[in-house]
């Protein structure tokens, strides 16, 4: 489990438990419930489980996980250019 | 391989849906193994012919010093209007295109149609007009037909047939056993539009797209790739079952293996995203206007040249090489630098929630 | 495709792995959850990117797989009936019941219909007050919340000809019987990142103490399942045994309160057969009293039902990760996805469907 997919809100309609938006996959858009996501904001990306937004992207946090990345890809490519280092 | 035939002969249980065999299911027509299957258990036993056995697009006979070609394909797709073309178009170039995999050209073409009581005489002039646009288009005419009608709920509304015969071109020899080690291979552009736009005009799976079906006729593509690179070796249109189902039958045919690289096939961002969300595999869904070529490695330069001079070739791309090894086997190289075997199709995809 | 791209680039793949392979001194065992993890990791070749110390066992994350033989007869009754339209995701049509499935039973005329959200299944019992119109509401915990939504608007719109067949099941259960079984090898667990983005994580925090092993909430992107697998990995060399979270754009502690209030309202807990694995106690959803006028069992009067199981096929050790699809004898001979005897050949998210399609094994021989 389970196939939710991420997606940009393009549109919104509708208020509290009936609240949908249009949400755009690279190009293709579809229709789905923001009623768990009520706080979703146009341009916010969200992820669409059958149709059903289950949770906002934290951008933040996907951000950081990619500048921490990148801070050990350094320290990798020092130590490859350290003769002395030991894995 | 073993069958379903075997585990019922030895007397076990499973649950192995047994009325499988007896009665027609989609995914028979799905292009697939069990499409396959159905040629090979039903059809080629009692059908006996060399041409037959081939399985190529179109059967290649000779008249005299002539090679002729000769196509057959029915066209029940729903919606029968869908963004990019609709049913009549749809056969026409369908047809066309078979015949072009073949290395022909059409000389004329039958239409046949089986139309369902109440279908709406102005949607039939619409896709009449249609088939006349198309045909003319490629350059070869309607030249014999036929019509029948059935009762209200017996027929999807309308079914197309179209058969068509041309002419092989000279010193051109395609086949999909043709395919040798060190070849390259190429498509002539994205795949999975066709697939994607047919289902996003359909109800049940409702997706807004700007995307059209990329059903097109691809004889000027084919042409200026036999002009240019004579030496072509296979013509395959990815229709049914995808990108890797035709690879796979090549392989298999030729006997022998292939090595494909997952970031060079050309998707685009729209089929990406239906794919992503219905847990489909671009390299599975249907194309029509599109095809893959296999030429020899030297002649690569010649044959993307050729097809990127025409707009409708500009996708075109070299995605593999034929090699080595055990007949049938398609290596994908992942994006990440893995590799998967690709097997061909079984049934048909299924939008999934896992 | 943003927040899908960046998560398969090949060079943030290759910062991961040695960052594993830098870490890692001794085998360990791991076992993934989710269908949808299983397949991402072998569609992107995973398992074989790995360092050969770290053994993958896939788990019972599918909850087509899991769904018991009575359910698939019972929806194939119902989808039998005259005068029914049986509406169900796609995934679900291939699984064989007793003596077919739903595909087959589409070839002989019922009325069955593939839906990608179960608001559809809704539309066409609004749009068809003539038919009686059934949903086979399958899933985990990530799926329950739409199919609470379903009902609650069939209730809303006062919708006498919609029901739902339920086969929900629960991920905590499962897998708290899964490491008290005896000859458990599972050291560390890869939790399925959306049930826990509905459900959250506070029910595997017993479970990691219980058991005194890491669980690591994980997506479902390559990067992703190499970052979980990492984090695991790293707190079995260090002897911990704690829940982390490694899905941080998208999963929360507690889950999504407002997903968790409708399926609360509309759902009860109550025991469940899981096919290949038996019964576990307080390890599914039922319909709660005030919805039961939606239960298609109910309306159907398909009340006790009790199917065996066929001994031949291996699905439950394969579910329970005790056997991988490669080492089961039928594996590509007698059993492949054109002829599967059993749920996890047949459903696109079994492990042994993934094997097969993905290349392994006896496939890749074949």
């Amino acid at each position: 489990m389970c196939l939710a997919v991420p997606g940009r809100v393009i549109a919104i309609e509708g208020e509290g438990e009936f609240r949908t938006a249009r949400v755009d996959f690279g190009g293709v858009a579809r229709e789905a419930s923001l009623a768990f996501v009520q706080e979703a904001a146009i341009n916010d990306f969200v992820l669409v489980h059958v149709g059903f937004a289950i949770a906002r992207v934290d951008e933040e946090a996907a951000r950081q996980t990619f500048e921490a990345l990148r801070a050990i890809g350094e320290l990798d490519g020092a130590l490859e250019d350290d003769p002395d280092a030991s894995r | 391989m073993s069958n379903g035939f075997e585990a019922r002969a030895a007397g076990l249980a499973c649950p192995l849906p047994i009325e499988e065999e007896a009665v027609v299911q989609m995914a028979h027509g799905g292009g697939g193994r069990k499409t396959a299957q159905l040629i090979e258990r039903v059809f080629l036993p009692a059908f006996r012919s060399d041409a037959l056995e081939q399985l190529g697009d179109g059967a290649v006979l000779t008249v005299g010093n002539e090679r002729l070609a000769f196509t057959t394909d029915t066209f029940v797709v729903q919606p029968p209007f869908f963004p990019g073309g609709d049913i009549g178009s749809l056969a026409v170039h369908g047809t066309a295109n078979d015949l072009a995999m073949c290395g022909a050209e059409p000389l004329g073409f039958s239409v046949g149609l089986v139309l369902e009581e109440g279908f709406a005489i102005a949607d039939l002039r619409r896709i009449v007009a249609s088939i006349a646009a198309a045909s003319a288009r490629v350059g070869a005419p309607v030249v014999t037909g036929d019509t029948k009608v059935v009762d209200r709920g017996k027929g999807d509304g309308i079914y197309v047939n179209t058969s068509a015969i041309g002419r092989v071109r000279a010193g051109v020899t395609v086949a999909p056993d043709r395919a040798a080690s060190g070849d390259a291979i190429l498509v002539s552009g994205p795949v999975g539009d066709h697939g994607i736009a047919v289902m996003a005009a359909r109800n049940g799976i409702a997706l807004e797209t700007q995307l059209q079906s990329d059903s097109a006729p691809v004889q000027l593509l084919v042409r200026a790739l036999l002009e240019a690179v004579p030496e072509t070796k296979v013509l395959r249109d990815p229709t049914r079952g995808g990108l890797a189902t035709a690879l796979c039958e090549i392989a298999a045919a030729s006997r022998v293996s292939m090595r494909i690289d997952e970031a060079a096939v050309p998707v685009r961002s729209e089929v990406r995203g239906a794919c992503e969300l219905l847990g489909f595999d671009p390299l599975y869904v249907a194309c029509e206007g599109r095809f893959l070529a296999i030429v020899p490695a030297a002649a690569v330069e010649r044959a993307l040249a050729a097809l990127q001079a025409l707009p409708e070739g500009a996708g075109a791309r070299r995605i593999g090489t034929v090699t080595d090894g055990d007949a049938g086997r398609v290596l994908l190289r992942t994006r990440i630098g893995s590799h998967r075997r690709l097997e061909r199709l079984s049934g048909e995809q299924l939008p999934r929630i896992c | 495709m943003r927040h899908v791209d960046e998560y398969r680039d090949p060079e943030a793949i290759q910062v991961m792995l040695r960052r594993i392979a830098s870490t890692i001194t001794r085998p360990w065992t791991l076992m993934e959850v989710c269908g949808g993890q299983t397949h991402a990791i072998l569609k992107f070749g995973l398992d074989e990117l790995l360092p050969a110390l770290i053994r993958l066992i896939h788990g019972p994350g599918c909850p087509v797989c899991v769904t018991p033989l009575e359910q698939i007869d019972r929806a194939l009754a119902i989808a039998t009936t005259p005068g029914v339209i049986f509406c169900s995701f796609g995934d679900m049509l291939r699984v064989p019941g007793s003596h077919s499935d739903l595909l087959v039973a589409k070839a002989r005329g019922a009325d069955v219909r593939i839906v990608y959200s179960p608001l559809d299944a809704v539309d066409i019992a609004r749009r068809t007050p003539s038919q009686r119109v059934v949903f086979f509401a399958v899933g985990f915990e990530t799926t329950a919340p739409a199919n609470a939504m379903a009902v609650c608007a069939a209730a809303r719109a006062g919708l006498r000809n919609f029901s739902v067949l339920v086969a929900h099941v629960l991920v905590p259960p499962a897998v708290d019987a899964l490491l008290s079984a005896p000859g458990c090898e599972i050291q560390g667990l890869l939790a399925p990142g959306h049930v826990c983005v509905v459900t959250g994580w506070r029910d595997y925090e017993a479970l990691a103490a219980r058991h005194r092993l890491p669980i690591v909430v994980t997506g479902f992107e390559p990067l992703d399942l190499l970052r979980g697998v990492h984090a695991a990995v790293a707190q079995l060399e260090r002897g911990d045994a704690r829940v982390e979270n490694q899905y941080e754009r998208a999963a929360a502690a507690d889950g999504n309160p407002a997903a968790q209030r409708v399926v609360n309202e509309v759902f009860v807990v109550c025991d469940r057969k899981w096919r290949g694995l038996g019964e576990i106690p307080a390890s599914g959803y039922a319909l709660a009293p005030a919805y039961t006028a939606f239960d298609a069992e109910r309306v159907f009067g398909l009340g006790d039902l009790h199917v065996e199981e066929p001994t031949e096929c291996r699905s439950g050790l394969v579910l329970q990760g005790r056997l991988r699809p490669t080492d089961c004898p039928h594996f590509g001979r007698r059993c492949t996805p054109d002829h599967p005897l059993g749920a996890t050949m047949v459903s696109s998210e079994g492990a042994c469907a993934a094997y097969f399609h993905y290349g392994r094994g006896a496939a890749a021989a074949a």
